[in-house]
């Protein structure tokens, strides 16, 4: 069961993770919002990678 | 604007790439433990619960076995992977100790999962390294609570299993609240259930469980013991405070804060816990960075003029709290343990010999203690 919900939480924050980087690729106009889209990614993708 | 993200995006990569290899190279370090003469045996922890075998929750156990019958003691370190003199400790014991009598059980880095784990957010150093006589010996600072890459989600809440006691939901990852633990739980449940498996199975009369406090926090420097083991414990603060002139007293295990070793093992086996805290000032939260130097000499000037407004609940100086003196108590708390306990039941007597005491260890380092691994057989060193 344990197993069942931490691969769960996984797929959920690879969702997440595609969502933040699809906002990031769509945006057209404000960099700054381009910083924070990759900076709300970082966790993200050093949890996906199991490094942190 | 693609130039600009693409800029971006190669910061991004640059910024991953140097912060995870370190993170990485911290979680995979292999630290090299020499099992000295003394150790006769070496096990897994899944030896005793299956279920951890290939996990990271997984670690080495060291028997040191007399040659006559007697008592046996289990000895934890690194159940806060942040509170090192307790792994320290246990290697020193691993790498010197020759048992005449009865059976000394140690694993060193009991929750193996937290000693893979840091916290940036305080600054925490990656690593720390003990001189010795031949180059310094490298270890992985841990945190308190095993890695999340292990064990997650965390619940909102920790219901402490089996007496429902609502805890943060930070200790669902902490080995020092998750005793007695079940098998089929969460990791860290598991983790304590295989070692109440091996206290009973192997008929554990004694078990000690080192660690590491705050200088600020009023359970430091002490022997946390239950009802059961008070007496014996009493008799060892005494002793040390006699002939080493150090001060260890003992401080009761409360009844009804649940999942701690020094509760639930006297509670759920036949088995007497102790558990030991000897003073940290590299955890206390208002010190200076949060260096390896701070981490091994103690010496810290906020905490120096805590101590001048009697804010502290150790004496503290300049000479601050270095790590041969925490490892030293440490060691000659263990050793009393073992000398009270022997003089009280003879039959079961545990006698460990060639593990230093309090002056030795303050005298020469801890790292006088440790083997050189390159000069010893292969099949004598495990990989942790």
């Amino acid at each position: 069961m344990f197993k069942i919900i931490m691969i769960s939480y996984y797929l959920i924050s690879a969702f997440i993770a595609a969502m933040v980087f699809w906002n990031f690729w769509l945006e057209k106009k404000k960099v700054d919002r381009m910083i924070l889209y990759l900076l709300v990614l970082v966790p993200l993708i050093l949890r996906l990678l199991r490094i942190k | 604007m693609m130039r600009i993200k693409i800029i971006l995006l190669i910061f991004l990569a640059i910024f991953l790439t140097i912060s995870g290899f370190q993170l990485y190279q911290h979680r995979h370090y292999q630290l090299p433990i020499v099992a000295g003469p003394g150790v006769t045996r070496v096990v897994k922890l899944s030896h005793y619960l299956p279920a951890l075998q290939g996990t990271m929750a997984d670690t080495w156990v060291f028997f040191l076995e007399g040659k006559e019958q007697g008592g046996k003691v289990l000895i934890l370190g690194n159940t806060h992977a942040n509170e090192p003199e307790g792994m320290l400790a246990t290697l020193v014991m691993i790498e010197n100790g020759q048992v005449d009598r009865g059976t000394v059980i140690i694993i060193p880095q009991f929750n193996h999962s937290a000693s893979r784990a840091t916290r940036p957010g305080d600054g925490y150093p990656l690593f720390f390294e003990i001189p010795t006589g031949w180059g310094k010996k490298k270890f992985r600072m841990g945190n308190r609570e095993a890695s999340p890459l292990d064990q997650w989600p965390d619940p909102d809440v920790y219901i402490h299993y089996p007496e429902r006691q609502l805890l943060s939901f930070l200790d669902a990852r902490n080995v020092n609240r998750t005793w007695p633990g079940r098998p089929n739980g969460l990791p860290m449940e598991q983790v304590t259930y295989a070692a109440m498996e091996l206290i009973r199975q192997e008929k554990v009369d004694l078990v000690i469980d080192i660690h590491g406090a705050e200088t600020m926090f009023p359970v430091t420097n002490c022997i946390v013991a239950p009802e059961k083991s008070a007496k014996l414990a009493t008799m060892v603060s005494l002793t040390v405070k006699a002939m080493e002139k150090f001060d260890n007293h003992v401080e009761p295990s409360p009844p009804k804060f649940r999942g701690l070793s020094h509760r639930e093992i006297g509670d759920y086996s036949e088995a007497m816990p102790f558990l030991l805290e000897a003073p940290i000032p590299f955890l206390d939260q208002p010190t200076g960075p949060k260096t390896e130097k701070l981490l091994l000499d103690g010496r810290d000037p906020f905490l120096l003029r805590l101590a001048r407004k009697n804010k502290l609940f150790v004496p503290y100086d300049e000479t601050g709290w270095p790590i041969e003196k925490r490892v030293g108590q440490h060691l000659s708390v263990t050793l009393e343990i073992l000398r009270q306990y022997s003089r009280r039941s003879p039959e079961r007597s545990i006698i460990l010999h060639h593990v230093p005491r309090y002056a030795e260890v303050v005298e020469k380092g801890v790292g006088f203690y440790f083997t050189d691994p390159s000069t010893v057989p292969p099949d004598r060193i495990y990989f942790n």
